[in-house]
């Protein structure tokens, strides 16, 4: 978990392969040895499950960034000639019942759902990992921050998103920010952990023997020590960000209505489930693809970052 | 024992307190204010002063929130700006579908669960080990809105068998019911199962290497008797937890469900209060609805004691 911990264990297997390459063979995934602080990445690259849904996670993100060149269509554009038409050459995914082209919609929604996934795991790691580093070192902070996260996560999480949504006015930004208070006693309570932990290990009290003041204690050992942990349940909170930002605008709840998004689309095309499937089940589809991809690759991650818990 | 459930209790107060605080200041920030709402568009500004001090919004916050937590204790969380009726009151009538939904949800992702769990475990890396392994990862990736439109497509409009939506009370029509909350309660229960079988699974795995599995086979005691009697009973305590949890998860669910299955519960009640900004039922929803789970995560504290003889909370 902690980082020095795992170099130690990895300089340890490194005298078995001492063997580096020449040439464009030290850029081979077998170059990079367990002595490696890269060694992670040849982990993370040699394991399928993780890799194909690291492509599929940079696919989605390209189609999002690249939406303009890829949408074969305006995502907007209304053309009550062709309402509710079934996928075709020209409209892959059909159109909806108003005649806008489900494809473009579907790629333009892919910006939304990132935007937020990324977003709200940026919002809730810089909030959680404050509030968690301040509790877990000044012990009179503790039980006042920890009390409040328990009050926070006395909610079931969509329900304390849509309380935020109902205070704030449906938004993108706010979105964003709703998500990010959901999702932050769980980064807090993680890194708060990692830092009751490293207290008390010998390298921080040197630190401060050698007068080091707390913050940048806290930043140097302790934070950087809870990096993979982090990064690893970051992976999942972006999963979980698109998943309530997907189901706050199912309920109308969440990104302003004229927004494409894949809950809004699904939502829109529940009426007409009977002539249209395909307005409905396109945009969710790709919803659960995105979510498996990040989830997997979040596996991925952990098991690549923390040998110990490999699974068995 | 009953000295712990009483310190217990004693803690739910900070919590609720706690979760009132967060509840009352997001509805006190919210930008337009009730009297306004209330009045409409032409009224005069004294009539929204006199009216702001017949609320008592004219108090400082304080006085306002010490007023309204005192009130939602003794569960009045005040009237409704839309329907006209006391929100305790809209609450109640809407509770039976979201509590027989949640009930239905949750009896169904443990019959799913536990089987499949303690199956996977006695066969692990067999195929219906992997088969729920990749049942509860793609479970995890659907969110319960989209398994809902998928089942209503599948069930109601392809095949025509259940109903796509609506609600019928248990009372007047029992089978009519049961047909309006089938698709509702798989939508629900499903994904829950999924994470809980994994968890029986990998508790039932972490127990079959305990000695006391290994000293009931040793004296000979059946397969299925070691399985059932000692390693599943031991593997139960942290599932309770994870029921606790799922069963929470689910009251949140509900909210998405109802709204999908078009049922007239508590979550649909509230996302409609949302988009008519009608607040004292959004405050009243949101603060019932937190309380409920803050007793679940103390009803499951208290059952550890009877599953787990072991456990003894301290002071007696």
């Amino acid at each position: 978990m902690a980082v020095t911990e795992f170099r130690g264990v990895a300089n340890h297997a490194a005298v078995a392969t001492p063997d580096r390459g020449r040439g464009w063979r030290r850029w081979r995934l077998s170059a990079i040895t367990p002595a490696s602080r890269y060694y992670w990445l040849r982990l993370l690259l040699q394991n399928p499950a993780a890799l194909a849904s690291l492509g599929l996670v940079l696919l989605i993100f390209l189609m999002a960034v690249l939406a303009p060149i890829v949408a074969p269509h305006e995502p907007n554009f209304v053309d009550p000639a062709v309402r509710l038409q079934a996928p075709s050459a020209d409209h892959v995914f059909g159109t909806d019942d108003l005649g806008r082209d489900v494809f473009s919609r579907v790629v333009y929604g892919a910006r939304i759902s990132l935007l937020v996934g990324v977003s709200v795991m940026v919002g809730a790691t810089v909030m959680g990992s404050l509030i968690g580093l301040v509790a877990g070192f000044y012990r009179r902070l503790d039980t006042l921050l920890m009390r409040v996260m328990d009050g926070l996560e006395a909610f079931p999480s969509i329900l304390l998103a849509i309380a935020i949504m109902a205070t704030l006015g449906p938004a993108t930004r706010n979105v964003i920010v709703a998500l990010s208070v959901v999702y932050t006693p769980n980064i807090a309570r993680l890194v708060r952990g990692t830092t009751l932990m490293n207290k008390h290990q010998p390298y921080v009290e040197s630190a401060r023997a050698i007068g080091m003041r707390d913050f940048p204690i806290m930043r140097r050992y302790i934070f950087m020590n809870s990096l993979s942990p982090l990064i690893v349940q970051g992976t999942f909170v972006v999963a979980f960000g698109i998943l309530a930002e997907a189901s706050l605008s199912f309920l109308g709840a969440g990104v302003p209505p004229e927004t494409p998004t894949w809950g809004s689309m699904v939502s829109s095309g529940q009426p007409r489930l009977q002539q249209a499937w395909w307005v409905s089940v396109f945009p969710g589809a790709l919803l659960v693809a995105t979510v498996l991809a990040t989830n997997l690759s979040g596996d991925g991650l952990r098991d690549a970052l923390d040998p110990r818990t490999r699974k068995r | 024992m009953i000295a712990f459930i009483v310190r217990r209790l004693l803690l739910l107060f900070p919590v609720l307190l706690i979760v009132g605080v967060i509840v009352f200041t997001l509805v006190h920030l919210t930008p337009g204010d009730p009297a306004s709402v209330m009045l409409g568009r032409d009224a005069t500004t004294e009539q929204k002063d006199a009216l702001r001090e017949q609320l008592g919004l004219d108090e400082p916050f304080h006085v306002q929130f010490v007023q309204w937590f005192g009130d939602a204790l003794r569960l009045d969380f005040g009237d409704s700006l839309f329907i006209g009726k006391p929100v305790t009151e809209a609450l109640l009538e809407r509770v039976q579908p979201t509590g027989l939904l949640t009930l239905y949800s949750l009896t169904l992702s443990i019959l799913i669960a536990i089987p499949a769990g303690v199956i996977a475990a006695v066969r692990a890396n067999s195929l219906p080990d992997r088969l729920l392994m990749v049942v509860s990862i793609g479970g995890a990736a659907i969110p319960s809105f989209f398994f809902g439109i998928l089942l209503i497509l599948l069930f109601a409009v392809v095949l025509g068998w259940l109903p796509s939506g609506g609600y019928a009370d248990i009372g007047d029509d029992p089978v009519q019911h049961l047909r309006y909350m089938l698709l509702p309660t798989i939508a629900l229960g499903f994904s829950a199962a999924g994470l809980l079988a994994r968890l029986v699974r990998s508790t039932m795995l972490d127990v079959f290497n305990e000695d006391y599995v290994r000293t009931a086979y040793a004296k000979g005691l059946l397969r299925r008797r070691v399985v059932l009697g000692h390693a599943l009973r031991n593997a139960m305590i942290p599932v309770l937890t994870v029921i606790g949890i799922s069963l929470a998860g689910m009251l949140g669910g509900a909210v998405v469900i109802e709204t999908v299955f078009n049922i007239p519960g508590m979550g649909r009640l509230l996302v409609q209060s949302v988009t008519r900004r009608d607040f004292p039922v959004v405050q009243g929803a949101v603060m019932t609805v937190a309380a409920i789970q803050v007793l679940v995560m103390l009803l499951v504290d208290v059952l550890y004691v009877y599953v787990d003889p072991r456990v003894r909370y301290g002071g007696d």
